[in-house]
């Protein structure tokens, strides 16, 4: 297992060479780099597997040559959990991207591009295995500068440059936390191991807790997303290739919720349970926020960027429940909206992977990644349409596929919360039940638009109508994720026993047995009598019935006749795709319904000869205040630049102010560690 | 299993029966209340029947999802009616899903309507399609709480142990968690079922029309297993409604002197629920559409009130 796993990094090392090797030799680098890519993807599947079947701690040290630091690494039940998550990701994402990336000879860096993808997935993998604080912080950084890298690949654009710079500076404002969390940490435990930090952080006084608890959640949650930290996500997650946006919201945005899962439920026995409702209510805010700014978007990557923030919403409404559990001592409980929490992560990774590909294939083939130039493209990219579909039914929790697995799981915690304490608290678990259910039916009001503008009816540009078909590896990355949101809906409960070694480590419980009813063919919710869903069962009951209309068709149906005809159209001559609906025009009401929190504006200019009852021409012009950028990231910055202005004196250029600052500066140090 | 089988054909049957006349019902009633004489009881069978004969016209711009979302929204809905108890508050397949289960199954059936709503390129069907998800998302918190609130009393969300506990207590209808719940849901009934004051039945080519407006394009037996569906999806909602919070007359077994007395039972409160909805749409006028949400926050704050109390008494 080690050996497999090693041998994965080497191939993404290698897949990294390749890249730059064939700077100068497209086809070769494109080969090269993602063959790699893939082959470590395969290999570290296999170890994850290998080691979530095993169970238990695999630790070794790979040889550093720093001094008193160790490239430690640590492979237990989490880790491998989310190991297997990204090699299923990077499997996919890698044969995608050898007919992605083919368009792109010629015109762009292909070897930097490979390079980056490879330097990407090889520091995630050690993200998630990191032993140490330093080991963590060190792939954290690699991982932040690579994705930084692939984020601005099309750098010539001044928006990329913007949303790569944004990435960056808040990327390294939550690294900076982390580092504060990590030090309190290991003054209190007395050494940077993991190990060592197992609940380490429930020993420290209650103040420091606190502070510990909040440096983790503010720091990873800016990397996870989290609102009202996720402002970089909608600017950075869309500039970049589609390949990569699939990672970055499929994987990249996970390391945050992996960090957390570490925190909360290894360095800390049970955090207190105010840290818990906040994380539940930051879930809460996250969820309906990001599908709210969805529903406005119409650039198909920009709307499944907003998802990604609700998803991540979701994930922490199962995290959140689960500490509040913990706090109140029912460990059974928490196991199953840890688990729920846990299993949106792979679901999420999936579907959202593949709706970022179908974007992907669809840019590829219409060059436009705005919905309204799409429309039709149904029929010229039939496998496209469909992969999308199953991954819309996905992210919309419908049955039978898997987001309705984890987030009938998310409920059923909410709905057990109600009875673990008898305060007033427990009114927030059907609260914040009532909201996701809201979150999920504007979710689901998204995904019919962003399927049926850019997919249904007539073409709405020259692009869309000349659209062709996807090239066969680009459908093969699709496909297979498309095949991994059924078997992760119809195959739930063959799947939930690899939650046990999980739930183990971190809360002591394996809940997979009590989670599933008659012999594996329905999840439970956890208690006897408590409910009971079988997705098996209504997918095979919907094929059934499905039998039903077949019958009346045979008895009633065979004399009438099928003919096609014209849409109806008013009686005006012919319908064209300017009388379609817009994506502008779907989603009016909800703008006008959560205008408070939308302040849309608009404009129209008619321009008439006449009377303005015949206008030559009219420019409409409509958009929503981006209310965190305005309300409190520019007054942040307005602060900052004062700040820095101000800091400037210090800084005056010239070589004898420096000396005498190091003078004083060596002087004070020396003083205190006299007065040591 | 020959047992299961019998109950799940017996339930499969009383709802594609009953459906039609509920539906007809409530037209021939409203008609009666507005000085009409209205179609006669039986006439919704009669045109399930003639539309199924007839031949049908697919729009020139439609894809094969057209096609396939008759058969989603009719089986989808017919699953979830399985789902629920009816004369019996062991359903025949409880196993499969809850309460939650037949929630997300009526949502799978309107997502594929709403996209086909899409799929002919008419302006009517994008609007129908924007509406109808607009006021479905406004009612589903709605209906989650008010579901919340019920499966907070009963310890589940399995619909059969859910009635069982309902069962054994008559009169906790009255309790006010209950009634406030109950009256959260009938709201959310008006909202789902596309009734006046929030959509208007009864009118084709207008403007106000939701539900009407996305399956426009729809004709013949497409266009009968639409209608079926909804007329369904109708009596589902009601007859859920009417077994969890009147249990009254619901059966614990499948003898059939007990069936027969819950069947009795289920007209009579099916009759009465009937009667509230006929009343609503004959005293009100339609809402205009960005009325609707103040209608659903009503709704809304019943559902939280319901819980509360839940908490109090």
């Amino acid at each position: 297992m080690t050996v497999l796993f090693t041998a994965g990094l080497i191939a993404y090392l290698a897949g990294a060479v390749a890249g730059i090797a064939g700077v100068r030799a497209p086809r070769r680098a494109r080969i090269g780099a993602f063959s790699f890519a893939l082959v470590g993807a395969l290999l570290e599947i296999v170890a994850a597997i290998g080691a979530l079947a095993q169970g238990g701690v695999t630790a070794w040290t790979l040889p550093s040559g720093v001094p008193l630091f160790s490239w430690a690494i640590r492979v237990n039940a989490l880790s491998a959990y989310f190991n297997l998550t990204l090699g299923i990701l990077a499997a996919a994402v890698s044969i995608y991207s050898f007919g992605y990336v083919r368009a792109m000879e010629g015109r762009r860096n292909i070897g930097v591009l490979g390079c980056f993808y490879n330097i990407l997935l090889l520091s995630l993998t050690l993200v998630f295995v990191a032993g140490n604080a330093f080991f963590f912080l060190v792939a954290w950084e690699v991982m932040a500068l690579a994705a930084w890298a692939l984020v601005s690949f099309e750098h010539e654009k001044a928006r990329t440059r913007r949303a790569g710079m944004l990435f960056l500076i808040m990327s390294h404002a939550g690294s900076g936390l982390l580092l504060v969390g990590f030090l309190i940490l290991a003054r209190a435990s007395g050494s940077l191991d993991f190990a060592t930090f197992h609940h380490a952080a429930s020993a420290l006084p209650a103040w420091q807790q606190g502070a510990v608890f909040l440096l983790f959640f503010l720091g990873f949650g800016v990397k996870a997303g989290v609102v009202p930290l996720h402002v970089w996500l909608p600017e950075a997650h869309p500039v970049s290739p589609s390949n990569i946006s699939a990672l970055m919201s499929g994987i990249v945005i996970k390391t945050g919720i992996y960090g957390m899962a570490l925190v909360f439920f290894d360095f800390f026995d049970a955090p207190p349970a105010w840290a818990g409702i906040l994380v539940l209510g930051a879930g809460v805010l996250s969820a309906l926020l990001g599908v709210l700014y969805a529903l406005m978007e119409h650039d198909l990557k920009r709307l499944l960027a907003y998802h990604s923030i609700e998803n991540i919403g979701i994930i922490l409404i199962g995290f959140g429940a689960a500490m509040v559990f913990r706090a109140l001592g029912h460990p059974a409980m928490a196991g199953v909206a840890l688990i729920a929490g846990l299993y949106h992560t792979l679901n999420h990774a999936i579907f959202k992977s593949l709706l970022f590909l179908g974007a992907g294939s669809v840019h590829y083939s219409t060059g436009t990644r705005n919905m309204e130039e799409m429309g039709g493209l149904i029929r010229p990219m039939p496998v496209t349409a469909l992969c999308f579909l199953i991954g819309a039914v996905a992210i919309s929790g419908l049955p039978p596929l898997n987001g309705f697995v984890s987030e009938w799981l998310t409920y059923q915690a909410l709905l057990a919360g109600f009875g673990s304490t008898q305060t007033l608290t427990r009114v927030i678990f059907p609260i914040a039940g009532a909201l996701l259910a809201l979150t999920a039916a504007l979710a689901a009001a998204c995904f019919v638009k962003a399927f049926g503008i850019s997919f249904l009816a007539l073409p709405r540009s020259e692009n869309a109508a000349q659209a062709h078909e996807a090239p066969l590896s680009m459908r093969l990355g699709m496909g297979f994720l498309a095949a991994g949101c059924v078997a992760l809906g119809l195959g739930a409960t063959w799947f939930l026993p690899v939650f046990d070694p999980i739930t183990e480590q971190l809360i002591g419980v394996r809940a997979s047995s009590a989670l599933t009813a008659a012999n594996g063919f329905a999840i439970s919710a956890g208690a006897p009598h408590a409910g009971t869903v079988s997705t098996v069962g209504i997918a095979a009951m919907l094929v059934l019935l499905s039998a039903l209309p077949a019958l009346f068709w045979l008895v009633w149906g065979r004399a009438g006749r099928r003919a096609t005809g014209p849409t109806w159209d008013c009686g005006l001559p012919g319908l064209t795709a300017d009388n379609e609906y817009t994506a502008t025009g779907f989603s009016k009401p909800f703008r006008m319904i959560f205008s408070a929190l939308y302040r849309p504006r608009r404009e129209i200019q008619a321009e008439y000869e006449v009377s303005p009852y015949y206008p030559t021409a009219i420019r409409f012009e409509s958009e929503i205040e981006p209310s965190f950028e305005k309300r409190m990231y520019d007054p942040l910055r307005g602060w900052l630049y004062r700040m820095a202005g101000r800091m400037r004196s210090v800084q005056a250029g010239s070589i004898h102010a420096y000396l005498a600052y190091i003078f004083v500066a060596l002087l004070a140090l020396l003083l205190f560690g006299v007065r040591g | 299993m020959t047992g299961a089988l019998l109950k799940v054909v017996a339930q499969l049957v009383l709802l594609l029966m009953l459906a039609p006349l509920v539906s007809g019902f409530i037209k021939t009633l409203k008609a009666r209340l507005q000085m009409r004489r209205g179609p006669r009881l039986l006439q919704s069978y009669s045109n399930i029947h003639k539309l199924l004969r007839k031949g049908m016209v697919i729009p020139e711009t439609a894809s094969w999802l057209f096609s396939a979302t008759p058969y989603v929204v009719f089986v989808a809905t017919l699953l979830a009616g399985l789902m629920a108890p009816m004369v019996v508050a062991d359903t025949p397949i409880g196993l499969f899903g809850g309460v939650l289960a037949v929630v997300y199954l009526l949502g799978l059936g309107r997502f594929f309507v709403a996209l086909a709503g899409l799929d002919a390129g008419s302006p009517f069907g994008g609007l129908g399609s924007s509406r109808e998800m607009t006021v479905s998302a406004l009612a589903e918190p709605t209906l989650m709480l008010a579901v919340f609130t019920v499966a907070i009393g009963a310890g589940s969300t399995s619909l059969a142990e859910i009635a069982r506990v309902a069962i054994n207590q008559q009169w906790r209808f009255l309790a006010p968690s209950q009634a406030l719940a109950f009256a959260a849901l009938f709201l959310v009934l008006i909202a789902e079922t596309g009734r006046i004051p929030v959509d208007n039945p009864a009118t084709h080519l207008e403007l106000t029309m939701i539900h009407e407006a996305m399956i426009l394009e729809y004709s013949g037996p497409y266009l009968a297993l639409i209608e079926w569906a909804a007329s369904i999806k109708q009596l589902v909602l009601m007859t859920l409604m009417i077994n969890v919070f009147w249990p009254f007359g619901l059966s614990a077994t499948w003898s059939p002197a007990g069936v027969l007395a819950a069947f009795g039972w289920l007209a009579l409160k099916l009759l009465l629920l009937s009667c509230a909805v006929v009343l609503v749409e004959t005293a009100n006028a339609k809402m205009r559409l960005f009325r609707v949400p103040e209608l659903m926050a009503v709704a809304f704050t019943l559902g939280a009130l319901a819980l509360i109390s839940t908490f109090l008494f």
